[in-house]
């Protein structure tokens, strides 16, 4: 296997690249992603390699992606749509979660959906209304269908890979603030990066710092702040199904936990991290758990996205917070 | 299924006298200053783009005829419902400059003074028009002698939410005018990989109700259909189509490159079609227009620019109102995060002064 350092385009890029090579019934479609190569150029040189039948540009419509792959997905095929920008993933939702998300339930088990949605989201990029927000609740809440954000090149591949792989439909969110934010080894070739399984980025006792997207550089910043401190920062990966068992070891151990998200406050995954440590590992704490995130108003546009956004300092103040409870 | 296509004013600026709107000149030195600040408004923002003090831009070069045309023939009463490219409509209904500015160089607080009946842009395409034929249908209701007009482009058309608008405006007649900026592309899709159909104006048809194809680059046909079709639409005929067909001559946005996509011959094509060329030969013919009101008019319109631009970059925007504009009343949760948001900027003020 040949490493080369790659962003997280290239790294997503050549996981579908390597998938399609592999797998015949693995496409590609969704707006530009085409002749274009994608308004991110996520899926640049796949139509030139696989041609038009399996890279598929399609006319404008949200719904119509989503509800015909799922038409192909039942038949056999293995696509992935591209959404555009996260903005306008909402029209999907009627189609995942009235059916890609139910059709092995409903039918049971004469079919099911391997399906993956693609789609840029979040904030930090200076971009217009609908395209910095953090939507990933809206999906965790569809029951049958699986929520990936990935944080690195390497994870975004191997991520991808399983997403691809995986029999049910998955929902992959790409931090678009990291899409060129820095590049790391990615090696050619096959593997994969399981989902529902978190990864500690470091081990550390004194407080668990639990995060996802492109808040885990944030949270690694915030960290740099409080070097006195040993902190236990685990990126989830995977936010549906969640593991349950890397958030419950690491607060046994710490007592202490501070949860970053971009999404607004109110029912933002950190309320459900909460009750799982409520409901496994209440007695341990030490302090009371404490959330960085969003406020519960719309993404502001850029004059006041910083204002909205959690940032490092923002991060190291809760984690000092905790620490000293 | 065939729709007409109407055409009053050619390229090389010759006009069908069968067809010429009869206006003064008062008013077609106002369609052309408007088109003309639409272009330079447009390319300043680009300008402005280029070196960081704006946002990701779409540009409307090449399709000013159908904004200022369009424009012009509706009423300050009339409901206007953009997509985001109708700079041209704005600048045309009396939207300030700057306030556009503000916008587009990200602050939401250009809502604030919009001025009634012209509704923020749409970003998310095609979702605007259910809301033009909604309150196209509340003046039907109240007996409002008002009609609603909605601006989308050709890529719109495949979302369902323009299907359900149309199908709506048939069945409840409402006084809507549908204005389909067909500029040839949706980013880099061509129109004939949008759609199977002939003509985007054929919809209409399926629907209920008439559309036209028009030469969206000639500012004197679009200005007469829109008008017929308001007056239509005022009168309780209900709704019409107006497919304007006109060319995008500028990348979809600053962030889009379009020779992936299009060749530069086929830009050059266009070009001969230029709507703003094409009235200032008709102008001239007519003894209206001459260099010197030229050059007279572009210093104004520059020194006009720079001014919107000036005090747009000098506005500040307020961080309460991310909090303030919610809703009505400010629930107990958002005053405490906006206490938690003003105690962090105070303590990292304190920060940065100690
Ligand atoms: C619902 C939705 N999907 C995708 C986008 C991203 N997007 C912005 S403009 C655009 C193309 C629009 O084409 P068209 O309707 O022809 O308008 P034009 O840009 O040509 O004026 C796309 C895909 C969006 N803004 N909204
Ligand atoms: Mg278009």
């Amino acid at each position: 296997m040949s490493l080369a350092k790659l962003n997280m385009v290239q790294a997503i890029n050549l996981a579908l690249f390597e998938e399609m090579e592999k797998d015949p019934t693995v496409l590609v479609m969704g707006e530009d992603v085409g002749v274009d190569g994608g308004v991110f150029r996520v899926t640049e040189g796949l139509l030139s390699k696989f041609g038009s039948d399996r890279v598929i540009d399609t006319p404008l419509a949200e719904s119509g992606i989503v509800g015909t792959a799922i038409g192909m997905a039942v038949s056999g095929l293995k696509p992935v749509a591209e959404i555009q920008f996260e903005g306008f993933s909402y029209m999907t939702i009627d189609q995942l979660a009235a059916h890609a998300s139910r059709i092995r339930y409903r039918s049971r088990g004469t079919y099911h959906c391997p399906l993956v949605v693609r789609a840029p989201y979040g904030g930090g990029v200076k971009a217009l209304e609908h395209h910095s927000e953090a939507v990933a609740t809206f999906y965790i809440h569809i029951p049958g269908l699986k929520v990936v954000i990935p944080s690195t090149p390497y994870d975004a591949k191997g991520l991808l890979i399983s997403s691809i792989r995986d029999p049910d439909p998955v929902m992959f969110f790409e931090p678009k603030k990291l899409y060129r934010a820095f590049k790391e080894e990615v090696p050619e070739g096959e593997y994969t990066v399981p989902l529902g399984v978190g990864k500690k980025i470091t081990e550390g006792e004194d407080l668990t710092l639990i995060a996802w997207g492109a808040m885990v550089r944030v949270c690694q910043e915030a960290m740099e702040q409080v070097k006195d401190l040993n902190v236990e920062l685990i990126d989830l990966r995977t936010l549906s199904p969640l593991d349950d068992k890397v958030i419950i070891d690491s607060v046994k151990k710490t007592g202490r936990v501070v949860i970053v998200h971009e999404e607004p406050r109110t029912l933002g995954f950190g309320a459900e991290i909460i009750a799982r440590i409520n409901e496994k590992a209440l007695l341990s704490l030490e302090a009371p758990v404490k959330r960085v995130t969003g406020f519960d108003v719309p993404m502001p546009l850029p004059k006041l996205e910083d204002y909205y956004l959690p940032n490092a300092a923002k991060v190291a103040d809760a984690i000092k917070e905790v620490a000293a409870f | 299924m065939s729709v007409d296509w109407l055409s009053i004013l050619d390229a090389e600026g010759n006009v069908d006298e069968s067809l010429e709107p009869k206006l003064d000149t008062e008013t077609l030195e106002k369609f052309y200053r408007t088109m003309v600040l639409t272009r330079m408004y447009d390319d300043k923002a680009l300008k402005l783009q280029r070196q960081g003090r704006m946002l990701t831009f779409g540009s409307s070069l090449g399709q000013e005829a159908t904004a200022v045309g369009s424009a012009f023939a509706m009423k300050p009463d009339d409901w206007f419902f953009p997509a985001f490219r109708e700079h041209g409509v704005q600048i045309a209904r009396g939207i300030p400059l700057s306030l556009l500015y503000i916008y587009w160089m990200g602050s939401e607080d250009a809502n604030l003074k919009l001025p009634p009946k012209n509704f923020p842009v749409a970003i998310p395409v095609s979702t605007q028009i259910l809301h033009a034929v909604g309150a196209a249908w509340a003046a039907k209701i109240k007996k409002q002698n008002i009609a609603s007009v909605v601006y989308f482009g050709d890529g719109a058309t495949s979302e369902g939410d323009f299907h359900e608008g149309m199908n709506f405006a048939g069945v409840f007649k409402t006084p809507t005018v549908f204005i389909c900026q067909n500029n040839q592309y949706a980013i880099s899709l061509p129109r004939e990989k949008q759609t199977a159909s002939k003509t985007l104006a054929q919809k209409a048809l399926a629907y209920g109700f008439e559309g036209i194809q028009i030469d969206g680059n000639d500012v004197l046909a679009v200005y007469s259909v829109t008008l017929t079709a308001l007056e239509k639409a005022r009168s309780g005929g209900g709704p019409t189509m107006i497919e304007c067909f006109t060319y995008r001559m500028g990348p979809h946005t600053t962030s889009d490159d379009p020779t992936k996509y299009r060749k530069a011959a086929e830009v050059e094509e266009w070009k001969k079609k230029d709507p703003i060329k094409r009235l200032r030969i008709y102008l001239e013919k007519k003894g209206m227009w001459d260099q010197s009101r030229e050059d007279a008019m572009i210093k104004e319109i520059t020194d006009e620019v720079e001014k919107a631009v000036k005090e747009a970059e000098s506005y500040k925007p307020v961080v309460e109102n991310m909090f303030k504009y919610v809703y009505a009343d400010k629930p107990l949760h958002l005053k405490e995060q906006m206490d938690e948001l003003q105690g962090f900027i105070s303590k990292r003020r304190g920060n940065e002064s100690g």
